[in-house]
């Protein structure tokens, strides 16, 4: 089980939380402007990552709040959590 | 006869009380301190069961956790434990045990005529033979799993208890042997809270058996000074009888402790639970798992009297058992001679050390000449004879120089026990599990750990260092620098003294050859368990399997219930040899959780029954609906009556009559348990237009609005009426079902993508007590109530909502319904909806009022083509699948509104709602029959959709039905056919979705 440091609560283990999948994922500012391919690209197509893996999580069974996780896909391993609507940290810093 | 006996002085056990038990129908007696085996094996039983496949006799071969074959099925009845390991049971008085393995009994045994058809039972067989055809496969299982099978399960309740505990620490140390003691003593003394668990009953682990000096004194009183002081340490919690299963991600790690298995069931305090899980979250780790010697692989080593040298050293020194009068070792490395010593020390006569090495020297070889017994070296066992008791002769014979092919034989030697030693395999499970791969090392001939992946670090004999000394010190230095990573710097401790005896070389040896002089066809097992052997594997390598991890499945390799713990190292040698790779190239397979086997019991801990997996919630009339002896339905967590049956009515009675008197008289439902959540702010109204995918900027104060939430894939998420309280204030109603995820929906949107709308959100489902009262004279009924504003018509149109008193109660009356009659939806706060619920009962006495249920409530709005989110919809279905076309917003964005425009969402023909009319208008279609154009006899049929909903409608007087059908919107008129499971074919028309008052007039009824 994964230890999940909310930015807000501190560390907590991942029964108190949900995983929103890849972050960084803005929704179109005028959907209608886009193609079926474009919009479905939106949609659907993610880039399923391995290694490190910028995305959500919800501290639902806690503060209810959304931030951002790197998390190693092969070692799981958590390198950075840090608030939505910020930037994802360089790699390498 | 083996002349096995107890030796009448020495050992861990409590001569003063005796224990009697029983073993196969058989009364034994042990003592305080025994194993079951070592009981057993000290009065000279050496039969522990048949194996899994060929049916041979087998013995107990190791003395812990790494047994496979003396695998029992401990106590009676509901206490009854399949599989466990005879070596791990400690004897408790009235103890019952039976083999687990020996249909149809243990000493004649009709599956060991397996073995002499051995040749036709290659790897792979089972499969080779009995799954084609597949259909057969099904007759045979029954058969082979009866002849093949272990324990059994208890078919009654559990009537133990187990719990669980949730830690933290700084260091947990894996294993209480001389590396763990020394690590949690280093780890403790620095400051840090220290975890130790180890797998026995008590702590020591290899110094149990151990004849070593320890700082001067006898390591047994080394190892109690050192516990004493571990106990003292309030910082300290010593788990023994626990069993560290599993290591997860980041240090989490669960820890199976065996309370009161050593009483025996039903001795000990009821109030001290069975088992505990701990689920530990640990700063640092430190593995002193130890390491698990290796059989040697030659022809014949199965068996009974054939055990591993660990094992005969540890019955002659902690459990005072001498397992037979004669004995003999077989090893490739040092540590092999200990077992001769032990065995000479208990009065043994020892027939031989046969050492595969050309030219062993050192202080071991020394230790065993001095005793007068003979050394071989360059020699190997090729076979064994046995009689009825198990083993009674071993055949030596000499390598060549190279050591690959028999030179000579030399003869046959006479011993019941011989010890064997392949050289030990550091437990690196855990290490494994964390993530880490192990290596291997070709000096020490075993898989060592590698590169840390969290934060652990192995010592002692799990990494690699077999000599006391090196693992009183790496114990030390471990426990100093997990502390140290985990913050505790303080303390001291000088690393005890103890004899250096060298380990010396070993020179590995996965199979020993064969030869042709001696007794052909006979088996090299690599997994006694599963009986696979050498040439399994071999086989498998020739049918063209490469990868370990197939070559496992194939061969049953390390599949067992100890997970192939001795077999394994071999078996990856015997394959790559096979393959001509190393055995890094060849790699394990994968090391998974657990450890050992965990009872479900534990898994569960108090979690278990109904009332306790999942909460139930309860409206705020709910007792008045007991009362009325409603039976009721879950809906999401919560309990919905259903129908209240009255006197001796069956289901279809009662529906029927509930919806008769709403649509004639009056009726009400509790609807208190669709979701409500109380939306706030500024941007409330356009974060509303967003959400769903109607407009909602225009709708005024104290007026309601139906809505559709879509995913942004356009597919009906959710539904409900929101009502506006004031500008910038709304009331969002959900399904039941539904009302966690649509608040979870609408607080994503609002952080991670909205954040500039200023909302704020508030669940307010439990404040509210809410009735819906529908029918004709719903209006007269709340008149008669007492009610402080104007319920007509004109003052009160229908989707309007005004706050007031109801009966006295402050009340919101929402003109909204969901049957299609005129309806109020009164909703009070929850402490006082029974009251409320009570006096609207009182009132509605002269109308005959009916309370209804969510069943009535569903044929109700079938009959006006409502649809239910999650019935009649199942995420794959729009707005515009239902005809709705008029809910969807031309003007705006919302979620989801670009993909309705998607080919596939708006191509002609897809699944539409439609009404269904069966012919026979008594007959009721099962919900979910599939429905086609034309009943046929060819296959495939093809679908035309299915039917979401289907009742018996009283005020119809007719069935109908609700259904998805393939460009059904403009098929009105058309048949369909519903092919059922039971080969009837029931033929329906499609028609208009609303059956009912498809002008709305009823519910809109503005007259007083």
């Amino acid at each position: 089980m994964l230890q999940i440091d909310c930015p807000w609560c501190g560390p907590r283990d991942q029964d108190e939380f949900q995983c929103g999948g890849e972050a960084h994922i803005v929704r179109p500012a005028d959907p209608e402007a886009l193609s079926d391919v474009q919009w479905a690209d939106y949609l659907f197509n993610r880039a399923n990552t391995k290694g490190a893996h910028a995305e959500q999580w919800c501290h639902s069974g806690g503060c209810r709040r959304w931030f951002n996780v790197v998390r190693d896909t092969v070692s799981y391993q958590i390198a950075d959590v840090y608030l939505v609507g910020d930037s994802p940290p360089k790699e390498n810093p | 006869m083996s002349g096995a006996r107890r030796s009448p002085a020495g050992g861990l056990i409590d001569r003063s009380h005796s224990i009697t038990f029983r073993f196969n129908g058989k009364e034994y007696s042990g003592h305080p301190g025994d194993t079951l085996a070592s009981a057993l094996l000290a009065q000279g039983i050496r039969l522990f069961g048949r194996s899994f496949k060929y049916h041979r006799p087998r013995g107990v071969v190791g003395a812990g956790a790494e047994e496979p074959n003396a695998l029992v099925q401990l106590g009676e009845g509901a206490y009854s434990t399949p599989n466990l390991r005879a070596t791990q049971i400690e004897l408790y008085q009235g103890l019952t045990a039976r083999t687990v393995n020996g249909w149809p009994s243990l000493a004649f045994d009709i599956g060991s005529i397996n073995n002499w058809f051995a040749r036709l039972l290659p790897a792979g067989f089972y499969y080779k033979t009995f799954m084609w055809p597949r259909s057969a496969w099904t007759h045979y299982e029954r058969f082979i799993r009866r002849a093949a099978g272990l324990g059994v399960a208890p078919t009654a309740p559990d009537p133990d208890r187990y719990d669980k505990m949730h830690r933290h620490c700084d260091v947990l140390v894996a294993g209480g042997g001389p590396a763990g003691l020394l690590a949690a003593l280093a780890a403790a003394r620095a400051g840090a809270r220290v975890i130790l668990a180890d797998e026995q009953s008590r702590f020591g682990g290899s110094l149990l058996y151990s004849d070593a000096k320890i700082s001067g004194e006898s390591a047994l009183d080394w190892v109690n000074s050192t516990v004493d002081e571990l106990r003292a340490n309030s910082n300290v919690t010593l788990l023994p009888r626990s069993t560290v299963t599993g290591y997860y991600d980041h240090n989490f790690l669960v820890i199976n402790e065996r309370r009161t298995h050593h009483l025996g069931p039903g001795q000990a305090d009821p109030r001290v639970s069975r088992e505990r899980l701990w689920r530990v979250r640990a700063c640092q780790v430190v593995l002193a798992t130890g390491a698990i010697e290796r059989p040697l692989v030659f022809e014949g080593n199965d068996v009974p009297g054939v055990m591993l040298c660990s094992a005969v050293s540890t019955y002659i020194r902690r459990y005072a058992v001498v397992p037979a009068r004669r004995g003999a070792v077989f090893t490739n490395n040092d540590s092999g001679y200990q077992a001769a010593v032990d065995m000479a020390w208990a009065g043994m006569e020892v027939s031989a050390v046969v050492d595969l090495r050309p030219r062993p020297t050192g202080q071991a070889v020394e230790s065993v000449e001095a005793l007068g017994i003979p050394v071989y070296p360059g020699h190997v066992i090729v076979a064994t004879r046995s009689n009825a008791k198990g083993l009674n002769q071993i055949e030596l014979a000499r390598l060549t120089d190279n050591g690959s092919d028999i030179l000579s034989h030399k003869g046959l030697l006479d011993c019941q026990v011989l010890a064997i030693s392949g050289g030990w395999s550091p437990t690196v499970h855990l290490h494994s599990q964390s993530g880490a791969k192990a290596r291997f090392d070709d000096g020490l001939a075993g898989f060592v750990p590698g590169q840390s992946v969290q934060a652990e670090r192995s010592a002692g004999s799990s990494a690699g260092t077999f000599d006391l000394a090196g693992c009183l010190g790496a114990g030390a230095r471990a426990g100093v620098a997990a502390a140290r990573a985990s913050g505790w710097s303080g303390g001291h401790l000088d690393i005890p003294m103890t004899q250096a005896a060298q380990s010396g070389s070993i020179q590995a040896c996965w199979e020993v050859p064969s030869t042709e002089l001696g007794p052909t066809g006979a088996k090299k097992f690599l997994d006694f368990q599963n009986d696979t052997t050498v040439a399994d594997v071999q086989l498998a390598v020739r049918e063209g399997y490469r990868s370990i991890e197939h070559v496992k499945r194939y061969t049953a390799l390390g599949f067992g219930t100890d997970q192939g713990k001795l077999g394994n190292i071999n078996g990856m040698a015997v394959l790559a040899d096979a393959l001509g790779q190393t055995l890094n190239e060849t790699g394990t397979t994968t090391f998974r959780p657990n450890y050992t086997p965990v009872t479900f019991g534990a898994i569960a801990g108090r979690a278990i029954g109904e009332d306790r997996f999942d909460p139930i919630r309860k409206t705020a009339v709910h007792p008045w609906h007991v009362r009325q002896g409603a039976k009721f339905e879950n809906v999401g967590q919560w309990k919905r009556p259903w129908y209240y049956p009255r006197h001796g009515e069956d289901m279809h009675t009662a529906v029927n009559r509930e919806c008769a008197a709403t649509r004639q008289g009056v009726g009400v439902l509790d609807a208190s348990t669709l979701g409500k959540i109380d939306i706030k702010g500024p941007d409330a109204a356009e974060f509303l237009n967003r959400l769903y995918t109607n407009r909602w900027d225009k709708l005024q104060s104290g007026r309601c609005r139906y809505g559709f939430m879509l995913g942004e894939d356009g597919m009906i998420m959710d539904d409900g009426v929101t009502t506006c309280l004031e500008p910038g204030h709304y009331l969002m109603t959900t399904t039941t079902g539904g009302a966690a995820a649509v608040m979870g929906w609408m607080e994503r949107w609002l952080q991670t993508e909205w954040p500039q709308l200023k909302v704020f959100l508030t669940s307010v489902t439990d404040h509210w007590s809410v009735m819906s009262v529908a029918g004709p004279r719903s209006r007269q009924l709340l008149e008669g109530l007492g009610c402080d504003f104007d319920l007509g018509g004109a003052a009160f149109p229908f989707m309007s909502m005004r706050e007031g008193s109801v009966a006295g109660i402050r009340a919101r009356v929402s003109r909204i319904s969901f049957s299609g009659e005129l309806a109020f939806e009164v909703s009070v706060d929850a402490n006082s909806g029974l009251a409320l619920w009570e006096a609207v009962m009182e009132a509605g006495h002269r109308f005959d009022i009916t309370p209804y249920g969510t069943e009535a409530m569903h044929v109700l709005r079938a009959e006006k083509g409502y649809v239910i989110v999650g019935q009649d919809t199942d995420g794959s279905v729009t707005p515009l699948d239902l005809g709705m076309q008029w809910i969807v917003s031309e003007t705006k964005d919302f979620i989801g509104k670009r993909s309705l425009a998607r080919s596939d969402t708006a191509r002609d023909n897809r699944k539409q709602l439609v009404g269904l009319l069966t012919k026979d208008p008594a007959y009721v279609l099962p919900e979910g029959a599939q429905l086609v154009n034309a009943p046929s006899e060819s296959r495939p049929v093809p679908m035309m959709g299915h039917v979401s909903s289907s009742y018996f409608s009283a005020n119809l007087m007719r069935s109908i039905a609700l259904a998805l059908v393939k460009g059904g919107a403009s098929r009105m008129g058309n048949t369909v056919y519903a092919q059922l499971m039971d080969g009837t074919i029931v033929p329906a028309v499609i028609t208009s979705s609303v059956f009912l008052d498809p002008e709305n007039e009823r519910q809109r009824q503005e007259a007083a």
